[in-house]
């Protein structure tokens, strides 16, 4: 009798264990403190349902720059630090459908197909350097997504723009660090099918084209050449040995890393209104390599769970505790505070142990 | 009176509700050279993992029981502890650290310092290494062993063997070792080579060093051990003295059943014509360069490639199969076949078993589905569903699942499901995982290198039964390469002996093994 007791704790005990483990208490001590941020907005007078849109807005945003990361990590070129590069052809495509005269959704499509070749230009260009350096991946693409930047900082002042209401007002040349996308594409998407009740708005085109990509990339997975990327990460020597071209494969994923950062950029500007310049691209590689971290994957694993969970946590975290903090210290010091939680995560995330048997 | 060194109380041990030992209980004086054996997944490793604090263990979830040494209840917290206090590990899967030498390997943590005008102010950490020291306390240790190897060769450059060797030194090594525990250390090694390792293990003891010795081969354990410990499932079931016992009883207690050993059943080697001619083949793969081989494969045979450790028998199909820089000609049926192309090898139907199950045979972090279909899906397009009239190949998992588990029966393979990630098996059934995966590919050709290492004495017979078969009935012609002498006379048809890069010579696997020992050092460089 008490042994039967004993034994359906111990599969109880066991099974929180599991579930635990299979989770990861990290992300789980995470995930109970988002829900209690959310549960504490509303005593402190923050709005719940605003919170929650502005997750959802947020969600919408982020996701696709954090998808960016998956490709890249299945086939053993860590994480995409590099990330700058894929997101300077999607300005590149912004900039030049808005100066081509296209307005409304048409410059949001044009965009998305102009920046299509400089992504796959410079995804080839990267590959290549990344098929040269085996082993230190990450820090190169740190350099090159540094070096790419600072590059572009000259280049944004230098490319003849005209369209007055990306440059500079007085010279009438050069861009400004922000560009304003109404009457472009602000929120083209995130206005399709949108859904209202009460404070909640749910930006639902923005979501789908988020799940549009999400399930190829997904599928992409699950065919042939899908499969050889992910045993190209696991073990490259195996790969080898099955006839799998390394260096084709890693480069291709390397290219649809940085075409998916571009995609990502523009589904950014899109629901945050603003094309922003300059040093800008620089501040949006950690966040997205820290959400799928936090999300769970490492540096050879990453699923499209990793990138939604992970996206949602870190948001998450990010946007709702300045936001609480703010409205219990009644002091405006969310942007401190927005650093600080940011860069927190980032620093954690980091310092995971990630590392997978070899 | 005195403690004995080690004791092990009621050890248990489970992996996720998979209970892989139960009640292990062990006592081991000092200078005590024990043989434990057991099939493959008896829990062998398992237990060696638990006593040497492996970091997997605590991962998943602990341990049950004690470990007692010299009476005191220990619990490593990681490996360090357990070297901190005499115990040595050579791991069945080496851990050696890639990008270092031999040397770097063999006195990690205790290499010889030298002081400096720094260190004196700073503290020791700062000490210089005293880089010739070190290597000659390395070639110390390799020469203990009767092998030549590089010191300054690098982990990742090497060979399996001599991966295996420079483990075994870098435990040799250490002074203030009380226990050595050696986890299959001879599975790589040839006969001769494997006595040098015996021999070392005689001279531990009699320096008062306790020996737990794991092998497959169970003469080895006649040979030097005082007691026997049999595993079954997680359980001990004998626990004899050696010279009480023989090789027929030990495996009777270990499989639960008697096991005749394959009878060498010789057929008339078929005269057939030549499948594969290789003329003149070098192959640059270090601590088993090939010089100069020329070897014709005769259709439909089973040729057998034998000779000691590093005089370039393992380097030839590696060669072939592209996967080491090689040179000369290769003619498959007639067509050449271009070095230094892996996937030119595959698409000419021909497959390999390498003998580094680890580094080339494995997806360690996949599941065993993914192993065993992925080169046929790659290489073949099988367990392939067409989409889109044939624009995507996706993956068919039920096919898959389907291949893996006639192989999981066939080959006996000991899992929890065909969905195990690869780590997670013991190392015989990891080995019989690259054998399933060569299978499904279904060539016409095959190499095969050390099909059966680390493969326990029932399971062996199975995977050389499996070979023949192949052989027999798909047609396969199929060339294994094998440091066991014995193993290729009971399946092969002809042996060749290799022997400083070159062919010594070729027989029929019928003649006297005096024969072949001659040959094999016939041309030693
Ligand atoms: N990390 C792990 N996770 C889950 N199961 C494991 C893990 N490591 C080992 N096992 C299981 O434990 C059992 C015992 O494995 P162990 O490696 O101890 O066998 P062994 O006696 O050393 O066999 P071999 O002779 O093949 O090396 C096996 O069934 C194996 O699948
Ligand atoms: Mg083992």
């Amino acid at each position: 009798m008490s042994e039967n007791v004993n034994k359906a704790n111990r599969t109880f005990t066991d099974r929180a264990r599991d579930a635990v483990q299979s989770f990861g208490l990290p992300r789980m001590i995470i995930a109970v403190f988002l829900l209690v941020l959310f549960i504490a907005a509303p005593f402190v007078g923050a709005d719940f349902w605003t919170q929650v849109t502005n997750l959802f807005n947020r969600f919408s945003w982020n996701a696709v720059l954090v998808l960016a990361m998956v490709p890249m990590v299945h086939s053993g070129c860590g994480l995409n630090f590099g990330l700058p590069l894929g997101i300077i052809s999607g300005l590149l495509g912004a900039t030049l459908s808005i100066e081509w005269g296209f307005t409304g959704l048409a410059s949001f499509v044009m965009a998305v197909l102009i920046a299509t070749p400089f992504a796959l230009l410079f995804g080839v260009g990267y590959g290549w350097l990344l098929n040269k350096i085996k082993g230190g991946e990450m820090m190169i693409a740190t350099y090159v997504g540094f070096s790419s930047v600072s590059f572009m900082c000259m280049m944004w002042l230098l490319l003849p723009y005209h369209k007055p209401d990306m440059v500079w007002g007085l010279a009438g040349k050069g861009l400004r660090t922000t560009i304003s996308l109404e009457g472009y594409y602000a929120g083209v998407l995130s206005r399709f099918l949108q859904i209202q009740i009460g404070k909640l708005v749910i930006p639902t085109g923005a979501l789908l084209v988020f799940a549009l990509l999400a399930f190829l990339m997904w599928a992409f997975l699950h065919t042939k050449t899908g499969t050889a990327m992910t045993a190209v990460g696991s073990n490259p020597t195996f790969a080898r040995a099955a006839g799998i071209n390394i260096d084709r494969t890693r480069m291709l994923s390397v290219v649809m890393s940085t075409w998916l950062a571009a995609v990502g950029i523009l589904m950014y500007e899109q629901g945050f209104g603003f094309i922003q310049l300059y040093m800008a691209p620089f501040n949006m590689a950690l966040p997205a390599v820290s959400a799928i971290l936090i999300g769970g994957a490492s540096v050879n694993k990453a699923s499209i769970a990793n990138v939604i969970i992970g996206t949602i946590l870190f948001q998450g975290i990010v946007t709702m505790t300045p936001t609480v903090m703010n409205s219990m210290i009644h002091m405006d010091i969310s942007e401190v505070i927005r650093i600080i939680v940011s860069n927190g995560m980032i620093l954690y995330a980091l310092t995971r142990r990630t590392e997978a048997t070899r | 009176m005195n403690a004995p060194l080690l004791e092990l109380k009621n050890i248990k041990k489970d992996f996720f509700g998979n209970q892989v030992l139960t009640d292990i209980n062990l006592t081991l004086n000092e200078g005590e050279v024990l043989g434990l054996v057991g099939e493959n997944g008896a829990g062998k490793s398992t237990l060696m993992k638990i006593l040497f604090g492996m970091n997997v263990i605590r991962d998943t979830g602990g341990y049950g029981g004690d470990v007692l040494l010299n009476g005191q209840k220990v619990n490593f917290a990681s490996p360090f502890d357990a070297l901190a206090a005499g115990i040595g590990m050579v791991h069945q899967e080496f851990s050696l650290i890639p990008g270092f030498s031999a040397t770097e390997n063999i006195l990690l943590n205790r290499e010889p310092q030298k002081k400096s005008v720094v260190s004196e102010v700073f503290g020791q950490r700062l000490n210089t290494l005293d880089r010739s020291a070190m290597r000659k306390g390395a070639s110390d240790a390799i020469e203990k062993m009767g092998v030549e190897i590089d010191g300054e060769m690098v982990i990742n450059d090497m060979p399996v063997g001599h991966k295996q060797f420079t483990e075994i030194a870098r435990e040799l090594s250490k002074e203030q070792l009380k226990l050595l525990i050696l986890d299959e250390p001879t599975a790589v090694l040839t006969e001769r080579e494997a006595a040098a390792l015996l021999d070392s293990i005689r001279g531990m003891s009699s320096r008062g060093i306790a020996v737990i010795f794991i092998t497959h081969r169970l003469q080895e354990i006649l040979n030097v051990c005082d007691k026997v410990v049999v595993m079954r499932d997680g359980e001990i079931v004998k626990d004899v003295a050696a010279q009480e016992t023989n090789v027929t009883e030990i495996t009777r207690w270990m499989v639960g059943r008697s096991v005749n050993a394959a009878a060498a059943s010789h057929r008339e080697p078929p005269e057939s014509d030549t499948v594969m001619s290789i003329r003149r083949l070098w192959v640059d793969m270090p601590g088993e360069t090939v010089r100069d081989v020329s070897l014709d494969v005769r259709r439909g045979e089973i040729l057998g490639i034998g000779g000691l450790a590093g005089q370039g028998k393992l380097g030839i199909p590696n060669g072939v199969m592209g996967l080491y820089q090689a040179g000369g000609t290769v003619t498959f049926e007639g067509k050449e076949i271009p070095l230094n192309a892996p996937r030119k090898c595959l698409d000419s139907q021909l497959a390999f078993v390498s003998e580094d199950r680890r580094g080339v045979g494995l997806l360690l972090d996949e599941s065993l589905e993914w192993n065993i279909a992925f080169p046929a899906m790659q290489i073949q397009d099988k367990f392939l569903k067409p989409l889109l009239g044939g624009l995507i190949k996706w993956r068919d998992e039920k096919a898959i699942a389907d291949v893996t588990k006639r192989y999981i029966d066939e080959l006996q393979i000991r899992c929890t499901s065909s969905r195990q990630k690869a780590k997670e098996l013991s190392g015989g059934n990891q080995q019989k995982v690259c054998l399933a995966k060569a299978f499904a590919l279904e060539p016409q050709f095959l190499f095969v290198s050390e099909p059966t290492r680390g493969i326990d004495v029932g399971a062996k017979a199975l995977v050389l039964e499996a070979l023949k078969k192949f052989n027999r009935e798909s047609g396969v012609t199929i060339v294994m390469i094998s440091s066991e002498l014995e193993e290729l006379r009971q399946i092969c048809d002809r042996i060749a002996i290799v022997s400083g890069g070159r062919i010594a010579g070729i027989l029929p696997a019928t003649d006297s093994s005096e024969d072949f020992g001659a040959l094999m050092v016939s041309q030693v460089v």
